[in-house]
C-alpha cells in the first residue's frame, strides 16, 4: 500500500516587517535588498510565540486534513534550529497539545534549515517498516538574524506539520539525501545569533547540495524535469531556488506555486514544508511534486510525490497557506526589536 | 534552584489548559470547564465523564489590561475576557492581537501560546489564549 503525506498544515505568524523598514534603520539601499533578496517582507512571530506554539497550530491543521484518531500517531519529530528549550524536547509539549497519546515516540531534530525534512523521512521510515501506523512530522522555526546582518532582512517564523502513513494524499515515490562536511552557517552553544561563511554559502553551500540531491533523486526514480508540475526547495532569500531551478532545468512556472519566501521570508525549517503546503493547496490529482530542503553544515533531503485524488476531500478541512499569508499586519522596526528581544533591559 | 511558580502544580492542570477537556454530566447533559468531580446539579444521580470543548466560542464580556500582574508586562495593554464556549461553559482568557477589535458577542477560537516564563532559567508554562476568528 501506498505510503506518503495523509495530512498537512502550516502555521504562519501574523506579523510582518518589510525589508524596507529594515533598510531604513541600517541606512541600506532597500531596493537593491529586494531586487537581490526577492523577498518583500518576512513573517514575525509575537511574544507569546515559539517553536512549540507554531508547531501545535501548524500540527492541529495537518490532523485536521489527516481526519484520523490522533491516537494513531506513533512517532512525532520536530526538526528546528529554535526549540525553546535546550534540554526538553518540544514534542513533548506538542505532543501533549495535540492530544496524541503517551504511547509515542518523540525526539526533536536539528539539522539546520532541513531539519524538518528529515523528520519526514524518519516517519516515513517507520511507517514503511510497520512500527507505526502514522507520524507527525513538523519543521518550524522562528529564526533569528543578528542584527545588521544580511540574515536579519530574511530570518523568519513559521511551520510546515505532515502526518505520515497509509492512504496518503501524496503518495512519496522516493528521498535521496545528499550530505558534506561544509561550514556555510553555523551557531555555537549559547551564541545568540548565528555566524555565516557570507559568498560561500552559495557555490559550495546550497547549490552543489541542492542539485546533488535533486539530480540523484530524479536518476534513482527515472524521472526528468519535465515530469514534475511543481517543484520547492529550500529558499533562504529568492534568488537562490531560482538559480538552483535554472541549473537543473526547471521552467519558472514549476517553482511559482510553493514560491513563499518573497511574502515571507525564509522560515529556516519551515522553508521547503510550508512551500510544499502551498503546493499541496492548489495540486491536482496525478501532479507529481519534486521538493528539496537544504540544511547548512550541509545537507540536502530530496522527496517526490505523486498527488492522489484523496486531496480533494482533505483540502479544505483547514486553514490554507494563502490565508495565514493574507492575515497579516506590518509592524516597525522598534516593536521588532521588542518582540524579538534584542533589547537588552 | 526553587523557582517562582510550581512546577507540579501546572504540570497537574496541563491536560486541561493545552486541551479543554472539562466534564459533561450523562444525566443533566451540561457541561463544565474546568473539570468537576461532582455534578452541581445532580449531585449523587451526576454521572461525569471527560469532554473535549472545539475551541470555539464568543466573547461574553473583556476588559483592557493597563496595569497587568507580574509576568505579563510585555504584553500590556492586553484584553482578558470571559468567553462561552460554544458547547456552554464559560471560561476566563487572554485575547490575543489588536485589543481595539475586541467586543463583546464576537466569536473567538483558541489559540496555543505561551502563558509565561519563569525567568530565563525556569520553565515556559503554556497554554490556551484566544484569538477573534475571521
Amino acid at each position: 500500500m501506498d505510503i506518503g503525506i495523509v495530512g498537512y498544515g502550516c502555521y504562519i505568524p501574523r506579523l510582518r516587517i518589510s525589508v524596507d523598514e529594515i533598510a531604513r534603520v541600517w541606512g541600506t539601499d532597500a531596493e537593491s535588498f529586494k531586487k537581490g533578496l526577492i523577498v518583500e517582507e518576512k513573517a514575525v512571530p509575537e511574544m507569546d510565540e515559539d517553536t512549540i506554539t507554531i508547531s501545535v497550530e501548524a500540527g492541529r491543521n495537518a490532523l485536521l486534513r489527516a481526519g484520523i484518531d490522533p491516537k494513531k500517531i506513533g512517532a512525532v519529530y520536530i526538526g528546528s534550529e529554535s526549540h525553546p528549550y535546550a534540554v526538553k524536547p518540544s514534542g513533548t509539549v506538542v505532543a501533549e497539545a495535540l492530544g496524541l497519546g503517551e504511547n509515542i515516540m518523540v525526539a526533536d531534530f536539528e539539522f539546520a534549515c532541513k531539519a524538518g525534512t528529515a523528520a519526514m523521512q524518519c516517519c516515513y521510515g517507520l511507517v514503511k517498516a510497520r512500527e507505526i501506523e502514522y507520524g507527525l512530522a513538523i519543521g518550524a522555526d522562528t529564526s533569528q538574524g543578528r542584527p545588521g546582518d544580511a540574515l536579519e532582512y530574511t530570518a523568519a517564523a513559521a511551520a510546515g506539520a505532515f502526518v505520515i502513513g497509509k492512504d496518503p494524499l501524496a503518495t512519496l515515490e522516493g528521498t535521496h539525501s545528499y550530505t558534506t562536511d561544509t561550514s556555510d552557517f553555523w551557531r555555537r552553544e549559547g551564541e545568540d545569533y548565528p555566524s555565516h561563511g557570507a559568498r560561500f554559502t552559495g557555490k559550495p553551500a546550497y547549490f552543489k547540495h541542492v542539485v546533488s540531491a535533486s539530480k540523484l533523486l530524479m536518476e534513482k526514480l527515472s524521472l526528468k524535469p519535465s515530469d514534475f508540475n511543481h517543484i520547492v526547495f529550500h529558499m533562504p532569500n529568492g534568488k537562490f531556488p531560482l538559480t538552483a531551478s535554472k541549473i537543473l532545468g526547471f521552467k519558472n512556472e514549476q517553482i511559482e506555486q510553493g514560491f513563499v519566501v518573497k511574502r515571507i521570508g525564509n522560515p529556516y525549517s519551515g522553508s521547503s514544508p510550508v512551500g510544499l503546503c502551498a503546493i499541496l493547496d492548489a495540486a491536482k490529482p496525478g501532479d507529481r511534486i519534486l521538493m528539496t530542503s537544504y540544511g547548512s553544515g550541509a545537507g540536502s533531503d530530496s522527496f517526490s510525490f505523486m498527488v492522489t485524488d484523496k486531496i480533494l476531500e482533505r483540502r479544505d478541512r483547514a486553514k490554507k497557506t494563502e490565508d495565514y499569508i493574507k492575515n497579516k499586519k506590518n509592524i516597525d522596526y522598534g516593536v521588532y526589536v521588542k518582540l524579538r528581544r534584542k533589547l537588552k533591559i | 534552584m526553587p523557582y517562582k511558580s510550581s512546577v507540579p502544580l501546572f504540570w497537574r492542570l496541563k491536560k486541561s489548559k493545552y486541551n479543554l477537556i472539562g466534564t459533561k454530566c450523562n444525566t443533566c447533559d451540561k457541561v463544565f470547564f474546568p473539570k468537576k468531580s461532582l455534578c452541581p446539579n445532580c449531585r449523587r444521580r451526576g454521572n461525569l465523564d471527560d469532554f473535549q470543548f472545539s475551541g470555539k466560542g464568543k466573547i461574553v464580556s473583556f476588559t483592557v489590561i493597563r496595569v497587568p500582574p507580574e509576568g505579563f508586562e510585555k504584553y500590556a495593554p492586553y484584553a482578558a475576557a470571559i468567553i462561552e464556549l460554544d458547547e456552554g461553559a464559560r471560561l476566563s482568557g487572554q485575547i490575543v492581537g489588536d485589543f481595539s477589535k475586541v467586543e463583546t458577542g464576537k466569536p473567538v477560537r483558541a489559540v496555543f501560546r505561551k502563558i509565561n516564563e519563569d525567568g530565563n532559567e525556569g520553565l515556559i508554562n503554556y497554554g490556551l489564549k484566544w484569538e477573534l476568528s475571521e
